[in-house]
């Protein structure tokens, strides 16, 4: 297509340079601009001298025509004027001279783009773009302007010039300052800098790298998750020494600010040994509110500490992570009633409020139901039996596998189930066996032994009261378990710590081809001991969880919208701020034929008619 | 029917035996006559490419037409002789695809074919139509039933094909892109369609009229901002 025009090196050649001197002239000043179509034209021209056939591919010419427009253009330009100038308005002459040049090598470098692609790459040639730079670079000045630098290094005009060469001197430069924690002279030097016209920017982004740096070591230092939390402390002392650079050298500059701002949000989210900041700050939390931390703070300190928290949860990005963690960590505290202190959650997350309510409803739900027993033998479940009932909205969604109790327990659920719905005709309650904890009596041949497991262990062992040995697939049948809970549940029980089944063949994992015995022999010195169970990869769950949130909210945003109106674009719709989740939802539902694009409008959205319709033929 | 005064037509009603005959009438019987020659022609092109026993023009046959009109069977021609005769199966051209496409420049011979294929050129560029053979590229590189997208190495290649020629620079950077990065395995048609907008509205290298707040898709947002940070 369009290949029967060959074009000739001098042809194509005449063309770019059109291209080349109207940089030139923009570059001396000239209002002109190259429009998309210029750009487009002159790219398209060295890409069809570049992918004739031979001998008419003339990638090594434009190479070298390359390199030769640049040398051209600074000997017969910029060498001159540069020379005819003499002390300081030589050196500006250079510095305008040196700005000039980056720009044509950017703009050069574009339209010759097509060769840094193939022909350089494989002959492991220097890049367009250094080799543009370097033109420059070998330029010969005569040795009157290295005096005249040193001459007029004191002059407020140079400061302006050669800002960013004297920050990065060692003895005078921010980063050493900052180092040594010289305050008065960071003082002295943004009032110095302050008066140049962005003068401070260049502090700032050494600041800014300088607190960057730092936080990024700390960070790295860690390496496991007890000195997570002395992290913790140590970022938040960092944040309190920077916060008063800014506000007394900086004299609360916004400039500064934002560099700190900034500073945080790089290293704070970054992933610290293994797991995210913000889950990091949770468990952070999480220690301080439930026994006032290592240091057994007073509550004064621990609200003060809160607060500092606080403050770093502005850098981290991910806040509602940080809400699900917390709730996670602190759901489990309050349910196992290890918490010590509820005034303090409260303070901290609204939403806990509404839980700990619901644990003090919960509490008194155990007494009724107590006292209902005690007045109705006959309900009798025959085990002794606790439930604690939760209002759904104000915890964690939890999920629970349709298990098959044992007996006895089941007949524990209907007698609750019976109480419940005299009391509640209304509610509907949804059992969450997973979360429960039972102590069962386990009778060995030495000693009876009280173990303490979650309700779903207690099931699989009270199988064993039917049946001696029990192959893993019957396992799965009788308890109505899956494979993704089985495995791990098993091996709780036989392969860890305590072996209160023993496997066949003796592994370290479970397979389908495993069986399982009720293990007699087992004994230990203690009369009640705790079979626990590792915990599944919270992490990975709780961030999937977030996303699911954030997109079921989307969801319902958008099914809302296309209830009122015919059609919304991105800013009409309020769909929230995350504006590349809110595409990529949409980008779900248009794949699915639920939303399309309006065709006079492809900025405005709308139900597909007649949604799942056939697909179209061409 | 009506009896009309026969200036068109140069001969009086008397040479031929209906007399009743309107002008168009003469005319379109004396066409199609001479079309049913034609629309024969075109078929037995058609049988001489055909594979015997599918009745239809298969991969080998192309191949064929192709030497023998001299032209490479990558080259874009032939997806807009495909467009032209709105074939539904890639590789594959049935008897009725082969006269949808040919009839109106009454191709019937391998000569006329290879006109054809320029005139096509022409016709293709007009706006209009542009966008149509550009959806419909995409549409016939589905090649699975209830497929939606197409995966990156082929829509690199066709990009190129179709859309190089107009656009080369936007095309090649944004394939590059294409194959770096990981977010997407698959391009579908919104995406597709978006980036044909995006060349034709958006100003290049520079973007400045881009607003990622639009509903762009997400891709050309991310394409926007790799290029920008290319830049820095």
């Amino acid at each position: 297509m369009g290949e029967c025009k060959t074009f000739e090196l001098e042809q194509g050649w005449e063309y770019m340079q059109k291209g080349i001197t109207k940089l030139k002239g923009i570059l001396d000043g000239s209002l002109e601009q190259f429009n998309s179509e210029d750009y487009m034209m002159l790219y398209t021209t060295i890409y069809n001298m570049c992918t004739q056939k031979p001998p008419n591919d003339y990638s090594q010419q434009l190479y070298d025509k390359y390199k030769e427009a640049f040398q051209d253009y600074i000997n017969s330009t910029v060498l001159p004027s540069i020379r005819e100038k003499h002390n300081e308005f030589m050196l500006r002459e250079l510095m305008k001279r040196w700005a000039n040049h980056k720009i044509m090598v950017r703009w050069l470098s574009r339209f010759f783009h097509y060769l840094d692609r193939y022909f350089i790459a494989r002959r492991s040639l220097p890049p367009l773009n250094e080799v543009g730079l370097t033109c420059f670079c070998d330029l010969k000045v005569n040795s009157k302007a290295k005096d005249v630098v040193l001459d007029v290094k004191v002059q407020r005009e140079l400061l302006v010039v050669h800002v960013n060469q004297l920050l990065e001197k060692e003895h005078s430069g921010v980063h050493s300052l900052l180092r040594d924690d010289k305050l008065d002279d960071l003082s002295r030097m943004f009032r110095l800098y302050n008066k140049v016209t962005r003068g401070l920017e260049p502090v700032s982004n050494v600041f800014k790298q300088h607190i960057t740096a730092e936080g990024t070591t700390l960070v790295q230092q860690v390496e496991d998750a007890a000195s997570c939390q002395v992290l913790i402390r140590k970022i938040i002392e960092l944040h309190d020494k920077y916060m008063t650079y800014v506000t007394d050298c900086f004299q609360n500059h916004t400039l500064f600010h934002k560099a700190m701002k900034e500073a945080f949000e790089i290293f704070c989210n970054k992933t610290i040994a293994g797991s995210s900041s913000a889950e990091q700050l949770a468990t952070f939390c999480d220690t301080i509110l439930r026994k006032g931390g290592s240091d057994k703070l007073n509550d004064e300190a621990i609200e003060e500490m809160l607060e500092k928290v606080v403050k770093l949860l502005a850098y981290i990005s991910d806040k509602d992570f940080f809400a699900e963690f917390y709730r996670k960590k602190l759901a489990r505290g309050l349910l196992f009633d290890r918490s010590a202190n509820n005034e303090h959650e409260r303070s901290l997350l609204s939403k806990l409020k509404q839980q700990c309510g619901d644990l003090q409803l919960a509490k008194e739900h155990h007494s009724s139901f107590d006292e209902y027993i005690g007045n109705n033998p006959s309900t009798r479940p025959g085990i002794d039996l606790q439930v604690s009932v939760l209002t759904i909205g104000y915890w964690p969604s939890y999920k629970s596998s349709d298990i098959n109790l044992p007996a006895e327990m089941a007949r524990g659920v209907e007698v609750f189930k019976e109480f419940y719905d005299n009391k509640n005709k209304h509610r509907k309650l949804t059992w969450i066996f997973s979360l429960g904890s039972c102590h069962i009596n386990a009778k060995f041949d030495q000693k009876p032994i009280e173990l303490v497991v979650i309700t779903y262990q207690a099931c699989l062992l009270m199988l064993f009261n039917t049946s001696d040995k029990l192959s893993y697939p019957e396992i799965m049948t009788q308890s109505n378990l899956s494979n993704d809970d089985l495995p791990r549940l098993l091996h709780s029980l036989s392969c860890e710590k305590y072996k209160i089944l023993s496997k066949e063949p003796n592994t370290k994992i479970v397979t389908q081809n495993d069986s399982f015995e009720f293990n007699h022999k087992f004994n230990d010195r203690m009369r009640r001991i705790k079979v626990p169970l590792p915990l599944v990869d919270e992490r990975k769950k709780v961030v999937e969880d977030v996303h699911k949130d954030r997109r079921y909210a989307i969801d319902a945003a958008i099914v809302r919208i296309m209830k009122e109106l015919e059609s919304f674009g991105l800013s009409t719709a309020n769909l929230g701020p995350d504006i590349k989740a809110i595409k990529k939802r949409i980008e779900d539902l248009i794949s699915q034929e639920y939303l399309e694009r309006e065709k006079e409008n492809p900025n405005m959205f709308r139900g597909v008619e007649g949604y799942a319709g056939p697909v179209r033929k061409v | 029917m009506r009896r009309s005064a026969s200036k068109k037509t140069g001969q009086s009603n008397s040479t031929s035996a209906s007399i009743t005959f309107s002008a168009t009438d003469f005319f379109r019987s004396a066409s199609s006559k001479a079309s049913s020659k034609e629309m024969e022609r075109i078929d037995n092109l058609f049988y001489s490419y055909a594979n015997r026993s599918s009745g239809m023009i298969d991969p080998e046959g192309i191949e064929t037409l192709c030497s023998d009109m001299e032209v490479d069977h990558t080259d874009v021609r032939i997806l807009m002789l495909a467009w032209k005769m709105r074939a539904e199966k890639q590789g594959y051209f049935t008897l009725e695809e082969w006269r949808r496409g040919l009839k109106s420049p009454r191709a019937d011979t391998v000569n006329k074919l290879k006109k054809v294929l320029l005139d096509l050129e022409k016709e293709v560029k007009r706006p209009s139509n542009f966008v149509d053979f550009y959806t419909y590229a995409f549409r016939y590189c589905l090649t699975e039933e209830k497929q939606k997208s197409i995966d990156i190495e082929s829509i690199c290649q066709l990009l190129d094909l179709v859309l190089g020629p107009h656009f080369r620079a936007q095309v090649d950077y944004f394939t590059e892109y294409l194959k770096i990065q990981s977010d997407y395995k698959v391009i579908n048609m919104d995406q597709w369609m978006g980036f044909y907008r995006f060349c034709n509205q958006i100003s290049f290298p520079d973007f400045s009229n881009y607003d990622p707040e639009l509903a762009w898709p997400l891709i050309l947002d991310n394409f926007v901002e790799w290029m920008r940070a290319k830049r820095t």
